[in-house]
């Protein structure tokens, strides 16, 4: 079940696929803007300086998407905000998948008492609701840091896979491509590595986008209401701050300071949804016409 | 294996609670101490006394003691509010219950009704319009959904109220007044779950319906001529809604975990509301049962659900 193709071919052919599904090409579209703007827009803007003289006026060719009640650029805090957005959900997204898959494969190989153990743990983390229980956690891991935010985020969201990943694994233990390579003496480990985690990547990567899209709109929340530390740029920051302190709802100047993190949340989520549309069929060989 | 999970759920949600940073106690004795003049170590005895709570006593010991208080159904005394946690847990359930029950038989009871409809014309532009309705507001949270309802229906059009659960010029109690200020209050934030959650199970729906379409006891049926109403209802409708029965339980769980947000933002005073005050106000007894009310609640759904699931199907019913 290994790949045979050479990993540039394997590219190509993931991309073509990508490509032929209209949804998922606007969905790769949309993050790959989101990702170079991440990656390149903090490198060319400047620190933003406050300009109390032109605090929360509207759109203007000088300041496209108006200024906020600082008299920053709402359009460049947009930009830098990206990187802060983009870094948490994709720790936290890791995290998630890291701690979803050890505990999947291994409470799948072992079985016995081991998988007993950790899927009532699973069964626990899955059945508490998990906002709530972040927003408990963000009380306790009070950070700035978006590494430790990402974990934060993770640390109630990885229950759901561990799961589906174990069934997977179960369903995998006894096929014949596994049972030669334990016949053959090959350890656990190299098992896991080149027999089980290829098998399931492709699941992984789907899951991968929902849990980033899902970490995106818990972290937003937490802001929201309050509860997570001031961090840069972040949008849920700027929302917060559009709510509590300018009245944007109220019909106030400051529209667009509200609505302009709010689009880009939008369409960040509305590009994952089409792009993770066409990633299991891309990833998964078998699924492929 | 319900009561199992509530139990381990309990423990951990206590252990994270008491390793939160900033204690109560020696927040409380340093108010006391000032407002009333008296000694530190006074301070503290008097804040322990009425906090109930005394940071010198080992974790597990405290756990003991708040296992047996839960058991006796006493959840302890709110720091803030200063009256009994299970009061305030009581008072708040029935708001919460009350939204989310509503948008909840709404969405599904709409979703399966499109989801069918959708199914039996096999309408290709109905079926372009869901996709679209599902990838726009089924990608936005329904938080964001609800500032923006907020915004277009209360601040721009001044249709429907905002804030709290019913107005503050009408007196609670079983008259018209109330119960229209009540519905008209409710009617914002069940639509931000209405709006965001309708088309999963309208697609839900249709695709288990297509599935029982095909199916030979359909063709057989209409085949002996019965009539359209009496296929869709008791041989397709029966047999496809039966599997969205179990979702209805996930499908709660998940609106409950986005109460804070919305009942924060309605000023809805339900259990994400008063969960969000504890949290901001570090009332630890209050975090405790408020979040305890949301396991039991959730875990109990899922109980529910599956009991729902058992007596509508024959196949499990028991001779």
């Amino acid at each position: 079940m290994k790949k045979n193709r050479s990993t540039s071919s394997g590219f190509r052919a993931f991309f073509a696929v990508i490509w032929r599904n209209p949804l998922s090409r606007i969905g790769f579209i949309i993050l790959l803007v989101f990702l170079l703007m991440a990656i390149f827009g903090p490198l060319f803007i400047p620190t933003l300086k406050s300009n109390y003289a032109a605090r929360l006026q509207p759109p203007s060719a000088g300041h496209w998407l108006g200024t906020d009640m600082a008299g920053k650029d709402v359009g460049l805090q947009l930009i830098l905000g990206s990187r802060d957005v983009l870094l948490v959900a994709a720790y936290a997204a890791s995290f998630a998948i890291l701690f979803a898959c050890v505990i999947g494969i291994v409470s799948g190989l072992r079985g016995g008492m081991v998988d007993e153990a950790l899927m009532l743990f699973t069964n626990v983390v899955l059945t508490t609701p998990s906002f709530p229980m972040t927003m408990i956690l963000s009380m306790v891991i009070r950070t700035t840091n978006p590494l430790v935010f990402g974990l934060l985020l993770s640390l109630w969201s990885w229950a759901g896979l561990a799961k589906a990943i174990r069934s997977q694994v179960l369903n995998l233990k006894h096929r014949e491509f596994i049972e030669a390579s334990r016949i053959m003496g090959i350890s656990q480990f190299n098992i896991i590595l080149h027999d089980v985690v290829p098998n399931i990547v492709s699941y992984i990567a789907v899951n991968f986008i929902s849990i980033m899209k899902n970490s995106i709109t818990a972290s937003v929340g937490l802001m929201i209401l309050g509860l997570a530390p001031y961090q840069g740029n972040h949008w849920g920051i700027m929302i917060n701050v559009a709510i509590s302190q300018t009245g944007a709802l109220l019909g106030s100047g400051s529209m667009t300071y509200f609505l302009a993190p709010v689009t880009c949340l939008m369409l960040f989520q509305l590009g994952s949804y089409f792009f993770a549309t066409g990633l299991d069929e891309a990833l998964n060989p078998r699924l492929r016409s | 294996m319900t009561l199992v999970t509530v139990f381990f759920a309990m423990v951990v949600m206590f252990l994270v609670i008491q390793n939160m940073p900033g204690d109560p106690v020696e927040t409380l004795a340093a108010e006391i101490s000032r407002t009333e003049n008296l000694e530190i170590t006074l301070a503290t005895q008097k804040a322990i006394s009425i906090l109930n709570y005394d940071p010198n006593v080992p974790t597990m010991e405290r756990l003991f003691k708040y296992v047996g208080g839960i058991l006796s159904g006493n959840l302890g005394d709110s720091l803030v509010y200063r009256k009994p946690v299970l009061t305030l847990v009581m008072g708040a359930l029935p708001w919460t219950l009350l939204v989310l029950t509503i948008s909840l038989s709404l969405s599904f009871t709409v979703g399966v009704l499109m989801g069918i409809f959708i199914a039996w014309k096999r309408s290709r532009w109905l079926n372009s319009a869901l996709t679209v309705w599902q990838s726009i507001f089924g990608s936005i949270p329904e938080y964001i959904v609800a500032y923006l309802m907020v915004f277009v229906f209360a601040v721009t059009l001044g249709w429907l109220p905002s804030r709290a659960p019913y107005s503050a010029t009408v007196t609670p109690g079983p008259n018209w007044t109330f119960i229209s200020s009540v519905i008209n209050h409710a009617i914002l934030p069940v639509m931000s779950y209405f709006i965001t959650t309708v088309a999963s199970w309208t697609i839900g729906m249709r695709a288990n319906a297509l599935s029982v379409l095909g199916e030979d006891y359909v063709a057989y049926a209409q085949a002996r001529g019965l009539s359209q109403k009496r296929i869709l209802i008791s041989y397709v409708g029966r047999n496809s809604i039966l599997p969205m029965i179990t979702s209805l339980a996930v499908s709660f769980g998940f609106m409950f975990g986005g109460s804070p947000l919305i009942e924060n933002l309605f000023l809805y005073p339900g259990v994400g509301y008063y969960l969000n005050q504890a949290l901001s106000r570090r009332d630890y007894p209050l975090m405790q049962g408020m979040y305890f009310i949301m396991i039991v609640v959730v875990v109990l759904s899922g109980f529910l659900a599956e009991k729902i699931y058992a007596v509508l199907n024959p196949r499990l019913r028991e001779r």
